[in-house]
């Protein structure tokens, strides 16, 4: 099925199964442990070894000998595999570094050998005993000291590295009222709680991994080119994700590593990174450093608008795309972006959570605040009176819905923002500084081609297999409502089979594309379904109506097992879209609202209240969509507050790589949270008029504590995250 | 950080450093009975196996989550003699005689535990991986304030610790969820609180 122009009014309108709260179909597998994960196969891949990862003790440089003796004679030793031994590798498309390093080391904890044991004791013992000896290189591990070789990276994910309209310069050099800031963002890191694990087996020249991977496409593809084989010749099945959130996006160490493993011990192999190797050898956000300048009239109309932004990546790796929401959220008659890519010689950066308009927004929701401040405004009336209904560097552009302002308004309505101080650090209680602060939320919405396949058998059963990945999202659950909708059953009625390669190709999970885009898939083969029970019935197709397991049509109805017959049916169909995301920008929008308290003793800073508006096209099921806001929430106060991978800049690697000392918000953190959903629907962005929620969430959090700790303290910190030292020292006197 | 790097964190020692490691022997064997679940289980391991692993590996209980095998995710929560614990902080050979009980032993999807319920009901998971380990404290957490142990946020220790949310938040913040689900963890631990409370 192709989606070329705006949906009209299709099955899914019905709404008796779509946009419902329920609760995931996963639920009762999930919460009494009996989901299987990757490593969690006992039935399908008996009686394993354990590898366990060495990775590189440098952060740059070569290896120029390794012992292995004393480690392969330890007990219950099988195999260790080195570059030196791998055979031949290639790198996967979507890995920048090399999986398996060596002699060459081209950062911390780059996986160079797995020890492979009868158990995980004896591999975990022996791989200690593995010697190596390095000749370090001076790398580069300082983005501050580097940033001004950054160089105009290649157009990418994020889009064109630069953008300019008008003449920024000039209308900038002329406004009345102008702010320059400079925002930096640290290292981030995924810190999901699943670590990135895999089960190997070969049969013959065939591979099947269970892996903890959000693309499995992604990583079939790079799986087969990294090992030189055909892809045909890999199978990776992925039905639980313990998290991913970018993470998982690519095919990692403990993959390739275990493929390799088992390939050398003919058995099958088990590995999960180690948490503590996680954060230097797996992918993480790279920080930023953020220059924004606004120019505005002295009644608040933005004129001139500039967002540039720094980061750093080891070669042949891309920016982080920071600037992305400033090319959208605002009008303003003259803008400029850029983005300048620094080679470093850290881990490899990559996506995490909405790559760029999560740090970007960090800043630009400052700098608005910022801005509102000196022109005497309200942040919320600021906003709202800059707002555009085109994109402001393609005015010839709409937006395919654009409710910012309701998000605003209505957030400021059920919050209570009349009741905050515009004056900071007025407002106490007891021996807390209170703040309100606001920020707005933008992501886009992308659209990608997915396929299903939909089977209906003799009981009148449907069963819906694509190789889609859930990651906590909710697919399972938004899938099944798909089907169940579309097909007139109940949702009992249906089985949802996700994450194996043997499975039609989705869109995979990242971008928040998943949930609409893979649902979208469903629909597409869920409506081919339909006809060929209408041709097979010999109903009319433009009369039939399915529900209640049945279909009707002129006065006949036949139940579906019956339409099914001995043999049943089975369709496949892929949704693929047309040119509407070229005509129309498609954006989801929201607004996050945040009470902080601010310990006028310490600095230290505690979440009152919470509350964000969504405008993302149709909810799918408000229950999961709901969760997705909460969660992305909860990471962007963990961004505001505590989260950074602090770097060695002499030996070249994060220095807190577990979950100890990477902070990330605990229950103690985070108070109760109120989501609202604005009812919506976009019929230009798919068949379900629905869009990505998943990552709109964390986009502008951060910065709305950061403005809330602003209104509490009267402190501006535009360093994140903002830990109690960098406000300590300014905070009011306290007697 | 260095407890934690002696530990899981290998990376590959160069020769200057210290040579800290005990000349290669066999492993030593221990034989283990436990009851898992109201079920005896009788074990020979490897004496480093944690009970975590004893429980995943050999058992084949999966629900136990490994998230970081360090004490630091709580993904691994399971009640030992009535008492949460972190199991991979823990040699399964220390546990001789213990009681066990881990999530499957709490429901089973045909039967599920209220606590487990409440989960789902209020969408207390997302990714589903530390959810184990955050329904096993839950439950535990209940059973502590009920039972009067004091927190770190209890105002008076002469007095029953309540059962408001800043208590249940203090006594789960040992249990990570990435995901952020802990709005609604908290939603469905009241929930199951206020019916026994």
């Amino acid at each position: 099925m192709k989606f070329e122009t705006p949906a009209t009014t299709n099955p899914i309108d019905q709404l008796k199964v779509v946009g419902q709260p329920l609760d995931r179909v996963d639920g009762p597998l999930k919460t009494t442990g009996k989901a299987p994960y990757a490593y969690e196969q006992h039935e399908a891949a008996p009686n394993p070894a354990y590898g366990y990862v060495v990775g590189a003790a440098i952060g740059k440089g070569r290896i120029s000998s390794m012992d292995l003796g004393q480690a392969k004679a330890a007990p219950g030793v099988l195999a260790i595999i080195t570059a030196e031994n791998a055979g031949k590798l290639d790198k996967g498309d979507h890995n920048t570094a090399k999986l398996l390093g060596g002699p060459e080391i081209q950062h911390y904890h780059q996986a160079i050998a797995v020890v492979v044991a009868e158990t995980f004791e004896q591999a975990r013992s022996a791989a200690q005993l593995v010697r190596v000896k390095y000749e370090a290189a001076k790398g580069s591990f300082d983005l501050a000291s580097v940033k001004d070789s950054g160089k105009k990276p290649k157009e990418g994910f994020g889009g064109p590295p630069e953008t300019a309209v008008g003449d920024f310069d000039k209308a900038f050099a002329a406004a009345p009222v102008q702010l320059d800031a400079t925002y930096t963002t640290p290292d981030q890191s995924h810190a999901m709680i699943e670590p990135h694990a895999t089960i190997a087996a070969w049969e013959g020249d065939k591979l099947t991994i269970w892996t903890s991977n959000q693309m499995v496409g992604w990583g079939v593809g790079d799986m087969a080119k990294t090992l030189g084989i055909q892809k045909e010749n890999v199978r990776l099945i992925s039905p639980f994700i313990g998290g991913g959130f970018g993470g998982k996006l690519f095919l990692r160490a403990d993959a390739l590593l275990a493929a390799l493993g088992a390939r050398a011990v003919k058995r099958p192999v088990k590995i999960a990174l180690q948490r503590a190797l996680m954060i230097n050898n797996t992918t993480h956000r790279p920080a930023t450093i953020q220059r924004i300048r606004l120019g505005a009239t002295k009644d608040g109309q933005l004129s001139a608008i500039a967002h540039e932004s720094w980061s750093g990546d080891l070669p042949g790796g891309e920016p982080e795309t920071a600037v992305s929401q400033t090319r959208l959220l605002y009008a303003g008659a003259n803008r400029l972006t850029a983005m300048r890519l620094a080679e470093l010689d850290l881990p490899e950066g990559n996506a995490m959570r909405a790559p760029g308009e999560a740090p970007g927004m960090m800043a630009l929701e400052i700098a608005v605040d910022e801005m509102a401040e000196k022109l005497g405004m309200d942040p919320v009336e600021f906003r709202i009176l800059n707002d555009t209904q085109v994109d402001p560097e393609k005015p010839e552009r709409p937006f395919s819905q654009r409710r910012l302002i309701e998000c605003l308004r209505t957030g400021a309505e059920k919050f209570g923002w009349d009741k905050r101080n515009a004056k900071p650090g007025q407002t106490r209680e007891g021996r807390w500084l209170m703040g309100m602060g606001v920020a707005a939320a933008l992501r886009n919405n992308l659209v990608m081609k997915s396929a299903a396949r939909v089977k209906l058998d003799k009981s009148g059963h449907i069963t819906v297999e694509t190789d889609m990945t859930d990651i906590g999202t909710g697919s399972y659950t938004v899938i099944a409502q798909t089907a169940a909708e579309t097909l007139g059953v109940s949702l009992d009625k249906v089985t949802v089979r996700l994450g194996d390669s043997t499975f039609p190709v989705s869109c995979g999970s990242g971008g928040q594309w998943g949930g609409n885009s893979s649902s979208s898939g469903v629909y597409a083969a869920c409506m081919k379904l339909r006809a060929a029970i209408t041709l097979k019935t010999g109903l009319s197709a433009t009369e039939a109506i399915f529900a209640d397991g049945k279909v009707s049509a002129g006065g006949r109805s036949v139940s579906l097992a019956e339409a099914a017959g001995d043999k049943g049916l089975e369709v496949e169909d892929t949704m693929e879209y047309g040119d509407l995301d070229k005509k129309f920008q498609q954006s989801t929008f929201g607004a996050h609202y945040v009470e902080v308290a601010v310990d006028s003793f310490t600095g230290e800073t505690r979440v009152r209240r919470m509350l964000a508006v969504c405008a993302a096209g149709r909810i799918l099921n408000p229950k999961t969509a709901r969760s997705q806001v909460i969660g992305a929430m909860t990471m962007g106060v963990g961004a505001a507050l505590m989260e950074e991978l602090k770097v060695d800049k002499k030996r070249g690697f994060f220095v807190n790589h577990d979950l100890a000392s990477y902070e990330v918000p605990v229950h103690a953190d985070i108070p109760h949270q109120e989501v609202i959903f604005l009812d919506e629907t976009d019929p230009i962005s798919s068949p379900l008029k629905a869009k990505g929620v998943g990552e709109l969430g964390i986009c502008g959090v951060g910065a709305a504590v950061a403005n809330a700790i602003y209104n509490a303290t009267g402190v501006r910190v535009r360093d994140y995250p903002i830990t109690l030292d960098k406000l300590i020292d300014q905070l009011p006197a306290v007697a | 950080m260095a407890a934690a790097a002696m530990r899981s964190d290998v990376h590959a020692q160069t020769e200057t450093a210290p040579a800290a490691v005990n000349p290669v022997t066999a492993p030593s064997l221990a034989k283990v009975s436990l009851k898992v679940n109201g079920k005896a289980c009788d074990l020979e391991l490897d004496t480093r196996t944690t009970l975590l692993d004893a429980l995943r590996e050999h058992l084949h209980l999966t629900g136990s989550k490994k998230g970081c095998d360090q004490g630091q995710c709580g993904a691994c929560t399971v009640m030992v003699n009535g008492r949460r614990i972190n199991s991979c902080l823990t040699l399964a050979v220390m546990q001789q005689g213990s009681e066990v009980t881990t999530i499957e032993g709490l429901g089973t999807p045909e039967n599920m535990h209220p606590m487990q319920e409440a989960f789902v009901k209020c969408d207390g998971y997302q990714c589903g991986y530390c959810t184990s380990g955050q329904i096993c404290s839950a439950v535990a957490v209940l059973g502590e304030i009920k039972e009067g142990i004091p927190s770190h946020v209890t105002e008076d220790l002469m007095k029953p610790p309540s059962w408001d949310s800043s208590e249940i938040r203090e006594r789960m913040s040992g249990n990570l969820c990435r995901c952020g689900a802990y709005s609604n963890i908290m939603e469905a631990i009241t929930q199951v609180a206020g019916g026994r409370a």
